[in-house]
């Protein structure tokens, strides 16, 4: 065999990127939410889920805190908090 | 945890464009997809030796080559018989595909290998440090093209990639932006439903290389789109078919959002040099809507 194989899919869930977030994360009020899945599409972690409205988490093991899902979600159900914040 | 196929845990900076790119195309072609990649962040960032974040078989070789082995990859699906079922996806940089693997890339479009060509453009060679590349813009401050007292930074337009993968006549040929997801992911189906070479070009703003907030990523690719710098097209059997069109704004509202265009904040006559380019892709691909 030749150069280096990784033979395991998906094993990069072993770094938890969540730790790289600095000062904020996003808190998904779940409230006004209208299902759209524009957070879960343009995450770059790929770490939000969800499928029916009001119904979409994200894995802060992974969060960077971008931002991103925030300044995309359409009904500005989605809002960057401090990162020491309990909720 | 969610049913892509390009999982978390990688390791590309937060709010990169590349990253959204790569998940929009590899969801969109699910996971009978093959993948070779190019050497570049998405490469580096992607698997992290022992990791991987693909969920689908994924090969790297060299920075220069990646559409020759995906050539080799296709021709023994054929030789295997099946092909038919399986996509093969070629990926890599603007670096990688304008400049480095280009020969590669043309021979492979030339033979029409079936495979889908994906050009993440995040427009300089991101991985080693912003240095300008063929698909870099006019006037960009990169490392190697640097601001001063004689320069507003790259002197050279971007190079007309889609146009010179189009000219090879293969059936299909189009440009994307992540800032419009879900056009990423029809143009991805829409190829990978069509026999033969395929070209992809999607912007991808890059918060490092651009210098912009990491919340900004979508914003600035939907700017540049609606500023007539990135036009979305699609080109079958080398003829233009199909446009995205939009009431054009200044292409300030574009360049203002980016660290790397600051200094033509302060340069009216560089702006109009910038616009002028916008205002011929407009006129060029009928790009303005009519109302
Ligand atoms: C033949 C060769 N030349 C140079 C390099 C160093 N190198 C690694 S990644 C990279 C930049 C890639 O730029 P691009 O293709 O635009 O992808 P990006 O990192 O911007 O996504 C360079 C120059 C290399 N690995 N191989
Ligand atoms: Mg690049």
């Amino acid at each position: 065999m030749f150069g280096p194989l990784i033979s395991k899919p998906g094993s990069s869930r072993n770094n938890k990127t969540g730790s790289w977030r600095t000062e904020t994360k996003p808190k998904l009020l779940k409230q006004n939410c209208i299902g759209c899945k524009m957070c879960l599409l343009i995450c770059p972690e790929g770490c939000i889920t969800g499928a029916e409205k009001n119904t979409y988490a994200c894995d802060y093991l992974y969060c960077k805190g971008c931002g991103g899902c925030a300044a995309i979600c359409p009904k500005a159900d989605i809002v960057m908090i401090k990162e020491e914040s309990k909720d | 945890m969610s049913k892509t196929l390009f999982v978390p845990g990688h390791t590309a900076c937060a709010g990169c464009g590349q990253s959204m790119g790569a998940r929009l195309v590899i969801d969109a072609a699910g996971p009978n997809t093959i993948v070779v990649n190019n050497t570049g962040c998405l490469e580096v960032f992607s698997t992290k030796y022992p990791e991987s974040a693909w969920q689908v078989p994924w090969i790297h070789s060299l920075f220069e080559n990646a559409a020759a082995v995906a050539s080799g990859v296709e021709s023994a699906l054929k030789f295997l018989g099946t092909k038919d079922s399986t996509n093969v996806i070629v990926q890599a940089g603007d670096g990688g595909t304008a400049d480095i693997g280009l020969q590669a890339i043309s021979g492979m479009l030339e033979r029409n290998h079936d495979i889908l060509f994906v050009c993440y453009d995040n427009e300089a060679y991101m991985n080693t440090g912003i240095q300008r590349s063929g698909l870099t813009p006019f006037d960009t401050n990169t490392t190697t093209s640097p601001i001063g007292a004689q320069s507003t930074g790259n002197v050279r337009p971007k190079k007309p990639m889609p146009e010179i993968a189009a000219a090879h006549g293969v059936p299909y040929v189009a440009t994307a932006s992540v800032g419009f997801t879900q056009d990423v992911q029809r143009k991805v189906k829409k190829a990978l439903s069509i026999k033969g070479a395929k070209y992809l070009q999607i912007h991808v703003p890059c918060p490092l290389g651009w210098r912009h907030e990491s919340s900004m990523t979508i914003q600035v690719a939907k700017a540049a789109v609606e500023a007539g710098l990135y036009p979305l097209v699609e080109y079958e059997y080398g003829k233009l078919t199909a446009v995205r069109q939009i009431q054009p704004k200044p292409v300030e509202e574009y360049l203002k959002l980016q660290g790397r265009f600051k200094h033509l904040m302060k340069s009216p006559e560089e702006i109009k040099k910038v616009q002028a380019i916008a205002d011929s892709n407009i006129e060029k691909y009928g790009l303005k809507t009519q109302a």
